[in-house]
């Protein structure tokens, strides 16, 4: 049995303590009614995005000249690729192309909930980067912030066109485009938090005893980000989803080979008197997507950062 | 305040220099060459060799960015190959639409929004407040283009009342202008309406937890006073803020609102002009929207004077 300094039982009653609190804190997480609402939905989502071969769907990409432009629950007769046919209630209706409504739907849920996800996890991933450097750096805070302001100042979907139109048309290209109005905030909030933190006292203690930089950063400055940053990604990615669709509503965003809710509206415009289901069925399906990612960012904000919560 | 102001004025020069130089970098980071770029694609090698000499392409960057920077601030933006006119004569012909949609939106979204947080934090719990937030967050969600295009659907489609699509100049018919602005109005102030209503709730709640709010109602006056001069001009600086950041999602969703309205402005501008690569538009219209979001946050700024004699600078 080896024996037990003093300072590794402070230690580990220090570190039980934290574990503790961080549990508990997950426990308040996950009882918040906003929480549990809002992650519901987006658990169906997420279920559906993944189980889209199997909800009774056809290829969404697969044109049909013959069943084009009809209204949903009405019944067509469908061609297989081996000569036969078969009958099939399309109770979305079709598009302009014969194209599956439903079908086009159901797997434009990957794609927003792919770019809700790589947008929040790219623009924290380099918002955090970028902010501990600000806020830690000195000499290129004034530099670095400068330039944010600079990005901030042309309007977020305004950055994501002209990003668009200078990349071709495409998942990485629009996710990218997205990404990079949202950056600024994200090192905004990352700096304010270094900024506050550097001051404590436990900070100057750990630089008094020569901790390096890079660990210090990491063990003692990180992890008061945390919590901030994922209140910041849910939003971020409920901002997203909204600025996809609207990039390839306006046909400037995903093309449409790969069925997005944005796309299929944007098909849906020139008949929309006529066919209003080509709006009316992907429209349903953002506004709970986004809806539900927004309530849980609520509920996660009223827990986790009751700071922020007080002020909004 | 002179002094203030000036301040304010060299300090938002750096941010648009970050605007002007990602702006002027934008025809360099596409590929391809940016005289052909800009000529478009039915462009002769002369017209291409003449655009190459008038942006001086042989010459180093900084000397490129240098003469692009003084024809933006003579007004010269350059011509539109796409559209066979000048930048400047395009814009002009689609201000009209943009700004009265903006003005209009302001206007309809100040003025129900600053009510409502008032009476969701004045009745803070009751079925109103709850009633107010739902509907913020509601409006976060909806996209502009589904609003509209329910709006549209319910209100031009199957009861009539509005036309579908379109605009008429404001000279030209002042009751048709009204009737084409209704519903764009309204479809691009809902997000703006949910997050000036949240930030006026809270930012009157808080307000209304200081004693001079208890002294002003033991002396008696009404609520209204209460509210109204007390307590909204106290919390009222968190509002202006919020209506100052907010016009950057007021012009980005002006963009999809002229786009479902069918509405010839800036907007709808930018999308064409990204569809056909204009890039001379694009860059125009892009400078153009962000100096005015920073030109109208700057005034703001110097507004919080006015509404909060305490604030001095």
């Amino acid at each position: 049995m080896s024996a037990v300094t003093p300072e590794e039982v402070v230690d580990s009653a220090a570190i039980a303590s934290a574990a503790g609190k961080r549990r508990s804190l997950w426990r308040l997480v996950i009882r918040n009614p906003s929480v549990i609402v809002g992650g519901a939905i987006l658990l169906f989502m997420v279920l559906i995005a993944v189980l889209a071969p199997y909800l009774g769907t056809v290829d969404p990409t697969r044109i049909d000249p013959a069943a084009r432009n009809k209204k949903p629950d009405t019944e067509i007769t469908f061609h297989l690729d081996n000569g036969q046919t078969a009958k099939r209630v399309v109770w979305m209706g079709t598009d302009s192309l014969g194209r599956d409504v439903y079908s086009r739907v159901i797997y434009g849920t990957r794609v927003s909930l792919i770019v809700g996800v790589a947008v929040s996890f790219l623009s924290i991933a380099f918002g955090l980067m970028i902010g501990l450097v600000s806020g830690y750096v000195r000499w290129a805070d004034g530099f670095i912030m400068r330039i944010m302001d600079g990005l901030m100042a042309i309007p977020g979907i305004l950055l994501a066109i002209a990003l668009v139109s200078i990349w071709r048309t495409g998942l990485v290209t629009v996710v990218f485009a997205i990404a990079v109005p949202e950056i600024p905030r994200v090192v905004r909030l990352v700096r304010s938090i270094v900024l506050s933190v550097r001051e404590e006292p436990y900070v100057e203690g750990a630089i008094s005893v020569g901790t390096p930089t890079f660990t210090l950063m990491m063990r003692h400055i990180l992890p008061n980000t945390i919590a901030p940053l994922i209140v910041q990604a849910t939003f971020t990615a409920a901002a997203a989803i909204i600025a996809e669709a609207i990039l390839s509503f306006l046909g400037i965003g995903i093309p449409p080979e790969t069925p997005s809710w944005g796309n299929i509206m944007a098909e849906g415009r020139t008949l929309f008197r006529v066919f209003p289901h080509n709006i009316l069925y992907p429209g349903i399906f953002l506004a709970f997507t986004v809806l539900a990612i927004n309530i849980i960012g609520d509920g996660l904000r009223d827990t986790l950062d009751p700071k922020m919560s007080k002020k909004v | 305040m002179l002094d203030f102001i000036a301040r304010r004025l060299i300090a938002i020069v750096p941010v648009l220099t970050v605007v002007a130089i990602f702006v002027f970098l934008m025809l360099r980071l596409t590929p391809g060459d940016p005289a052909a770029v800009i000529a478009g694609d039915n462009a002769t090698s002369d017209q291409i060799a003449q655009i190459r000499e008038k942006l001086g392409l042989d010459l180093p960057i900084w000397t490129q960015f240098g003469i692009w920077i003084g024809d933006m601030l003579h007004g010269n933006f350059g011509e539109s190959f796409f559209f066979k006119k000048t930048v400047v004569e395009l814009i002009q012909q689609r201000l009209e639409p943009t700004l009265a949609l903006s003005v209009c939106t302001l206007i309809l979204a100040v003025s129900t929004a600053v009510p409502l947080g008032v009476i969701a934090a004045y009745r803070q719990g009751s079925m109103v407040d709850r009633v107010v937030m739902a509907m913020s967050v509601l409006g976060f969600s909806l996209p502009t283009f589904v609003i509209g295009y329910c709006l549209i659907y319910i209100f031009a489609i199957e009861l009539g009342w509005l036309p579908v699509q379109g605009y008429t100049r404001i000279g030209a018919d002042f009751g048709g202008f009204i009737e084409h602005m209704v519903l764009p109005s309204i479809t691009l102030g809902a997000v703006y309406v949910a997050l000036i209503a949240r930030i006026t709730r809270a930012s009157v709640l808080e307000v209304l937890n200081e004693d001079y709010i208890r002294t002003a109602r033991a002396k008696g006056l009404s609520n209204r006073v209460v509210l109204m001069r007390h307590a909204l001009r106290n919390a009222a600086v968190p509002i202006l803020t919020v209506i100052g950041i907010g016009i950057a999602l007021l012009i980005g969703g002006a963009v999809v609102t002229e786009s479902v309205y069918g509405l010839p402005g800036l907007g709808r501008l930018t999308i064409e002009a990204v569809l056909s690569r204009d890039f001379p538009t694009i860059q125009a219209v892009i400078l153009l929207f962000s100096v005015v979001y920073v030109l109208i946050n700057l005034l703001i700024d110097i507004g919080y004077t006015l509404v909060d004699p305490r604030i001095r600078y």
